[in-house]
């Protein structure tokens, strides 16, 4: 079986497809920034992308990943470390504090991001309603979704700069 | 970077968790990596016959099953009464106790081996309801003890006969709230690693590495010497990763030592709500009397707290409540009893707030209700009656060492919330169509840091390195709110240097002496005095040491920019320059800061006393509507002040009243652990509801800042002032919407009744 994680294919064995996919990540691959911490899906914090759609992968197999492209916590930033502007917006507006959301909350924003680029704040909401987060009360998540929000709007000319709650 | 730049976060650690480069203890992996899983019992109160091991020890990858027996040291711990099992050992008495530890070579082998453990036992009658616990002829949950009753607290304070013969009005209700769980994100986990020298090295989720190495030395038998915390990133704590995290780290340090091997135990959700301790549900009557200009003459209350299978710190967050428990009002007469009860519920111990959030959900309705029967606004009642500078607390302390910022804050969210001209639109029970509008607000003072609860210092080192650099160490633990960062900044500035230079160096217990656990929202304001003492001392020994180049005495001396500056035009010499300069003098660039807690006093007998040496004062109003129809609640905005002291980190301040506020959201509307027969029946985040993004509304915050002059660094608290206060502001804003008064938390509504409610309730 051929799997495409971050950009980069590796071959696993056809027994490797019934694994849980969070533990097939973390123990094998080291690939740690999907946290577990529901095992029921209900949470959020081990998101990753499947295809740029978010997927909670504690409740998944390897085999629901094989020819489809993943990306994970750990491909967003280039690979010259330099972070991705929806990550830079998440530090610089505060919207990190233990963390341990972060990954999935960041890849769900991504995701969303791609689809949506000019949000309004109730969707962004929305949007990030299936991440629980228990530090934060969210605002500044959606703050650092907003500000990134411009850097997804491509070619087109910007209709309206992005409003930001007490800014 | 030189400094933080305005307007935006600076955290240490941002890169590193935002690129999922963080490694949490659930990331971390040693050779020969053992894993570990708990085995519980399905009893609620029994005594224990027997803990059958024997098919969980033959099942599959299983390496040995650990029980009581197996506990070198003490198997009873505890940080007030040694009442802790670290394996159940002669009774179960909640649910949530832990008979056996499986150690398997994988955590799937693990988990299957630990439900073949089963345990016999004779069954004991329930102790479920704290009032029953304190009847004659109730069961006892620890017959040593000889009683159901934990501590008792007291507050006799005036004479409350002639305060209430003095009232015009006197009122009387009773509060419950409910029982709720911290719900971190990261459950608890831990690593014991056995290393070459003998010590054990413990890595875990945990926010008190000093009150965990107790823990994990007393189950080991060995002296704190032979066991090292190190402290690693956390996944959230807010109170939650004390005692009942702390054993998980012994353990999975007991089965690393007898093993020999690396262990971990991480644990599933499931098994973290049913066995760490939770927030008190107290019982409250309360009692008050009020003239008819709008005096409180008296307050009586009887304060009843549901603590658990086990003692935990009950007798400290009662403490707290009693303390607190007319809110941030002066009355002269004031009777209050507290009692902390052992029951075979899940333990209650420390969570965000301390005893706080139960006792302001009560007293922030009780002077509303005060307010309409003596017709004023609850505003202009609290003004009559809050706390102002140099104002006598209940407890006999005079407020006049800070700024007294209660009307300060006050008045901050009534501007910013415009909360007058909303009142004047609430519904009051009667709605133009299906949807009934309420304001509301609730204000609170707060005690910072331990109090009289016990021994408050911390310590910091600084340790320049012979290229400028910095190590900077601190007693403080990182739960995830920022404190490393906050104790960076806070030398920066002390030190005029660029944060560039600071590398925060993660203290493990064996590295910086026991400064006290991170709790009590004393990590900036006990911490930053160390930092801040810290940065002093070595200042006075670089002054020493450049004064006579710099040609100006040593008290002359300035600091700013990376530089040293004497009072000449031109007398200057770089940081770097200065560090040269002492290394080849051998005069050593290492300071030692101890912040000692201005002293504190308590009566047990009278409760009076000064019982904490510094306050925070915040207030927080809501504004929402509640559906006539189907009872929903929605949230459409809150606005939040607080007095901070000083913000060293101001968008990390701001991310602290969000995040309160969310959670206290969740305590109003939401959040309840449900029991059937003392069984916890929610216990994944499916069925425990913690807020989502779409249940809050857009928040304010405004931050307040008077420097503290008992604050080396003038910061105070944060971290549970915003956690306090929003539960009897939404309750007060769903009377003005309904003009129906909630008593009991969490709030459900249900819909509305149709015919109006009887009293005006327009005040």
């Amino acid at each position: 079986m051929r799997l495409h994680i971050n950009g980069r294919e590796l071959e696993v064995p056809e027994a490797a497809g019934e694994r849980r996919l969070i533990e097939f990540l973390r123990d094998d691959l080291d690939l740690t920034g999907a946290k577990n911490a529901c095992d029921i899906g209900a949470c959020g914090a081990c998101t990753i992308l499947v295809d740029e759609a978010p997927l909670k992968i504690c409740i998944k197999r390897v085999k629901d990943i094989v020819g489809h492209r993943v990306l994970t916590i750990e491909g967003m930033a280039a690979p010259d470390g330099t972070l991705h502007p929806l990550q830079q917006a998440f530090v610089e507006r505060g919207a990190i504090q233990c963390g341990f959301c972060t990954p999935g909350m960041v890849l769900v924003a991504h995701a969303f991001l791609l689809k949506n680029p000019r949000p309004t704040r109730e969707q962004i909401r929305k949007a990030i309603n299936g991440n629980l987060c228990r530090c934060t009360g969210y605002q500044q998540i959606i703050d650092a979704i907003e500000q990134a929000s411009v850097h997804y709007w491509g070619a087109e000319a910007p209709a309206r700069a992005p409003e930001t709650a007490n800014a | 970077m030189l400094s933080a730049e305005k307007g935006k976060a600076w955290r240490n650690d941002a890169y590193a968790k935002v690129t999922g480069r963080a490694k949490f203890t659930d990331d971390l992996k040693f050779a020969r990596m053992l894993h570990a899983a708990p085995a519980y019992s399905d009893f609620v109160h029994a005594r224990i016959i027997r803990v059958a091991t024997e098919a969980a020890q033959k099942a599959p990858g299983v390496v040995r099953v650990l029980t009581a027996g197996d506990v070198p040291g003490a198997n009873r711990f505890g940080q007030i009464i040694r009442d802790f099992r670290i394996f159940a050992d002669d009774k179960i008495r909640y649910n949530g106790d832990v008979v056996a530890v499986v150690v398997a070579e994988t955590r799937n082998l693990a988990i299957a081996a630990a439900s073949l453990v089963k345990v016999e036992a004779e069954p004991l009658p329930p102790v479920l309801d704290p009032e029953e616990a304190l009847r004659p002829g109730a069961a006892l949950v620890h017959e040593i003890h000889g009683s159901n009753l934990v501590n008792t607290h007291r507050i006799r304070r005036g004479d409350v006969h002639e305060g209430f013969r003095r009232a015009d009005f006197v009122l009387e209700e009773e509060f419950r709230t409910s029982c709720v769980e911290h719900a971190y994100m990261e459950p608890e986990v831990a690593v014991g690693v056995p290393r070459s020298d003998g010590v054990i090295e413990v890595y875990g989720s945990m926010q008190h590495p000093f009150s965990t190495r107790r823990f994990v030395c007393a189950c080991l038998g060995v002296p704190l010497s032979g066991v090292e915390v190190v402290g690693t990133p956390m996944g959230g704590g807010f109170g939650g990763k004390d005692d009942t995290a702390a054993i998980v780290c012994a353990r999975t340090a007991l089965a690393a030592k007898i093993l020999g091997r690396p262990v971990k135990m991480m644990y599933r959700r499931d098994w973290s709500m049913r066995e760490s301790y939770k927030r008190h549900p107290y019982r409250v009557r309360y009692k008050m009397g009020v003239t008819k200009d709008g005096r409180i003459t008296a307050v009586r209350c009887r304060i009843l707290a549901d603590g658990g299978a086990y003692c935990s710190v009950t007798p400290w967050v009662t403490w707290r409540s009693t303390v607190q428990c007319c809110g941030p009002y002066v009355v002269e007469n004031v009777h209050c009893d507290t009692l902390g009860v052992y029951t075979n519920n899940a333990v209650a111990g420390a969570m965000r707030g301390f005893g706080s959030p139960q006792m302001n959900f009560v007293v922030e309705q009780m002077v509303e209700i005060a307010a309409a029967k003596v017709g004023i606004s609850g505003v202009e009642f609290r003004r009559r009656n809050m706390v102002r500078q140099g104002s006598v607390t209940i407890t006999g302390q005079k407020l006049d060492k800070h700024k007294v910022a209660m009307g300060e804050v006050l008045d901050a969210v009534l501007k910013a919330a415009d909360y007058e001209a909303k009142l004047a639109r609430c519904s009051h029970g009667r709605p133009a169509d299906d949807e009934c509008y309420g304001v509301g607000l609730a204000m609170s003072y707060r005690g910072v840091s331990l109090g009289a609860e016990g021994v408050d210092s911390c310590t910091a080192i600084i340790n320049v390195q012979a290229d400028g650099s910095i190590l900077l160490e601190v007693g403080v633990h990182e739960n995830g709110q920022g404190a490393e960062s906050a104790m960076a900044l806070i030398a920066a500035r002390e030190l005029g240097v660029g944060l560039d230079r600071i590398r925060y160096r993660r203290a493990s217990t064996s590295t910086v002496p026991d400064g006290g656990t991170t709790v009590a929202s004393r990590g900036t304001i006990m911490g930053g005095g160390a930092v801040t003492l810290a940065a002093r001392e070595l200042k006075q020994k670089m002054a020493e040491a450049v004064c006579g180049r710099l040609k100006c005495r040593a008290k002359a001396v300035r600091f700013a920019n990376d530089e040293i500056a004497g009072p000449a035009a031109g007398g200057r010499i770089s940081f770097d320059e200065a560090i040269r300069l002492m290394f080849q003098t051998q005069r050593v660039p290492y300071a030692c800061g101890v912040f000692k807690a201005p002293p504190v006093s308590w009566d047990e007998h009278t409760g009076q006393g000064d019982a904490y040496f510094t306050w925070v004062y915040g207030c927080q109003a809501v504004e929402l509507t509640v559906n006539k129809r189907s009872g929903r609640v929605r949230l459409l905005g809150a606005v939040a002040a607080h007095d901070v002291g000083r913000a060293v980190n101001a968008e990390m301040v701001r991310g602290q009243f969000f995040g309160g506020m969310a959670m206290a959201t969740g305590y109003a509307l939401h959040e309840e652990i449900r029991s059937k027969d003392g069984r916890i029946t929610n216990l994944n985040l499916n069925s425990y509801r913690i807020p989502r993004a779409t249940d809050l509304p857009e928040m304010t915050a405004i931050i307040v800042e008077n420097p503290d002059p008992m604050s080396p660094s003038g910061a105070k608290a944060i971290g549970e002032p915003t956690n306090e206060i929003l539960a009897p502001a939404i309750a007060n804003a769903i009377f003005h919407a309904t003009g129906r008064r909630e008593f009991a938390l969490p709030i459900r509504m249900g819909a509305l009744p149709e015919e109006l409610p009887e009293e005006d309730c327009r005040l």
